[in-house]
């Protein structure tokens, strides 16, 4: 187990009111897994992420983790600094860390090398498609080494077309690089074609409804994944759990 | 290598460009001939209302007696002091604002009733702290001028992204670092546009310390000529204070320019 977290809540205050956001939250990871959390929008998915990462305090619970374990987290949109190169939005965590060593750059040049994107070292982010921009978001991640990545939505700013096309992408990163990690996310098929476990949320107190081993087929890449047989099944169970009322 | 029509479009947009300078030549020459001839023909009292002739008159007699420059340079030298010390005093109460937010909260209601107080008003007191000479004039530019460089740059820094903040909390940036790193760099074009605004209310702050004490400056000149009622100095004053100005804006557009490369 990477990491465990047990009966985790959270309470978040206003001048009028409280509000349970999470509630009674646990499970554990594996080492190289990918799991994807789904619910209804605005139940309390990202703010999981935020305690994990340390960005907010859990108002009870615990989270252990394994000796060592450190975390990457991207956020919704690329984030990435206009008035800095591709190579230095990349280098962006290692510098706040410390130094950066000659190790360090050429693992980032590497990192953009390997994923399509060393011609744009010296070029800044307006030049880049947003496919790329959120490519380049991941390499910055990856680049201090996190054992455990945290996705909270990271391809929602990004039309269609390009969703599918990014999330293919980095999904191959990620087990290429053999990183465990963990993905919010409202789009239910992007969770089925991506994750090895989908955790489906229930309505604000989000608490876990279910959980769903994905068992496909030919498992491959999540484009490939999409079409598996079972991909139907498992969407119309996903959605019925979330229950979403309009 | 472009299509006829594309040429075409060039072509105009360039006659509009010519169209609109040759415009502005026309008023200000328009303007000057019609003041001149107004006062040749008696129609206004050059008096009172001076001419074109009298202030080029009173400008070459200003340079021959060696005072033009002097004075030029006595209100050049307190606006460059007054601008250099109020930005710097303005960002760095700005980023403690920013860096302490209760400190923010408790200090806002006293900087907003500062920034709405008509400093002019402030005067008595000002001479009477820095004594009657350039102390009072740099003072006065400052109280102009600082105010409202700190809620403007606070203002930016505060609407910094907060998913950037996040995310360099994400990697367990330090306050500081957060500042160097995001908050400084991401509001550059806010700061140069806050210098613009900075330079044009020391203009006004120090000819306006140069009212209230001053035994040299552009602003010492105008006070004097009207005191001695010599109209045309008044009038040369202004002429000259717009000419300044006018550099001035240019100057900060240039570097503007130059610095966004």
């Amino acid at each position: 187990m990477i990491l465990r977290i047990k009966d985790l809540r959270k309470i978040y205050h206003t001048k009028q009111n409280e509000i349970l956001a999470v509630d009674n939250f646990s499970f554990d990871l594996k080492e190289g897994e990918f799991v994807a959390i789904v619910g209804p929008s605005g139940c309390g998915k990202s703010t999981i992420l935020s305690i994990l990462c340390g960005l907010e305090k859990a108002s009870a619970g615990t989270i252990k983790t394994e000796d060592g374990i450190s975390f990457g987290y991207m956020l919704q949109g690329d984030n990435l600094f206009e008035w800095q190169t591709i190579f230095k939005n990349c280098l962006l965590g290692l510098e706040l860390k410390g130094k950066v060593s000659e190790k360090d750059k050429e693992y980032v040049k590497k990192l953009l090398k390997t994923y399509g994107l060393e011609e744009f070292m010296n070029a800044y982010p307006s030049n880049l498609s947003g496919g790329m921009r959120q490519r380049v978001a991941l390499i910055r991640t990856l680049a201090t080494r996190p054992d455990l990545l945290l996705l909270d939505e990271p391809f929602s700013a990004l039309d269609y077309q390009s969703r599918l096309a990014v999330s293919d992408d980095v999904y191959k990163i990620i087990k290429s690089e053999k990183k465990s990690a963990i993905m919010v996310t409202h789009d239910i098929s992007e969770a089925i074609s991506m994750a090895d476990r989908v955790i489906v949320l229930s309505q604000r107190p989000c608490t876990i409804k279910s959980i769903y081993e994905i068992k496909l087929t030919d498992k491959s890449t999540p484009i490939n994944n999409r079409k598996a047989k079972e991909f139907a099944k498992y969407y119309d169970m996903i959605w019925k759990d979330i229950d979403y009322h309009v | 290598m472009f299509s006829l029509e594309h040429k075409l479009y060039l072509k105009n947009i360039r006659k509009r460009k010519f169209l609109i300078r040759m415009m502005q030549i026309l008023i200000i020459t328009l303007l000057i001939v019609i003041w001149q001839l107004a006062a040749n023909f008696g129609l206004i009292n050059t008096f009172i209302y001076s001419s074109p002739k009298e202030i080029v008159i009173t400008i070459i007699d200003l340079y021959n007696d060696g005072s033009l420059f002097y004075h030029i340079w006595v209100t050049l030298y307190e606006v460059i002091v007054s601008f250099v010390i109020g930005t710097i005093i303005g960002i760095l109460v700005a980023t403690l604002l920013w860096r302490f937010e209760f400190l923010a909260k408790v200090l806002d209601p006293y900087l907003t009733v500062l920034n709405s107080l008509p400093k002019v008003s402030l005067g008595p007191i000002i001479i009477i702290i820095a004594g009657a000479g350039t102390g009072s004039i740099i003072l006065m530019a400052l109280f102009i001028s600082v105010i409202i460089t700190i809620i403007n740059v606070h203002q930016s820094f505060i609407n910094t992204d907060l998913n950037k903040i996040k995310l360099l909390k994400s990697f367990k940036a330090s306050q500081s670092q957060i500042f160097f790193k995001l908050v400084l760099p991401s509001n550059y074009n806010n700061i140069i546009s806050t210098f613009k605004v900075n330079l044009g209310l020391v203009f006004i702050g120090v000819i306006m310390g140069e009212f209230l004490v001053s035994k040299a400056g552009v602003g010492y000149l105008i006070m004097y000529g009207s005191q001695i009622f010599n109209l045309d100095l008044v009038m040369t004053g202004i002429i000259i204070l717009a000419i300044m100005a006018s550099i001035m804006y240019y100057l900060i557009l240039f570097i503007e320019k130059k610095l966004s490369k």
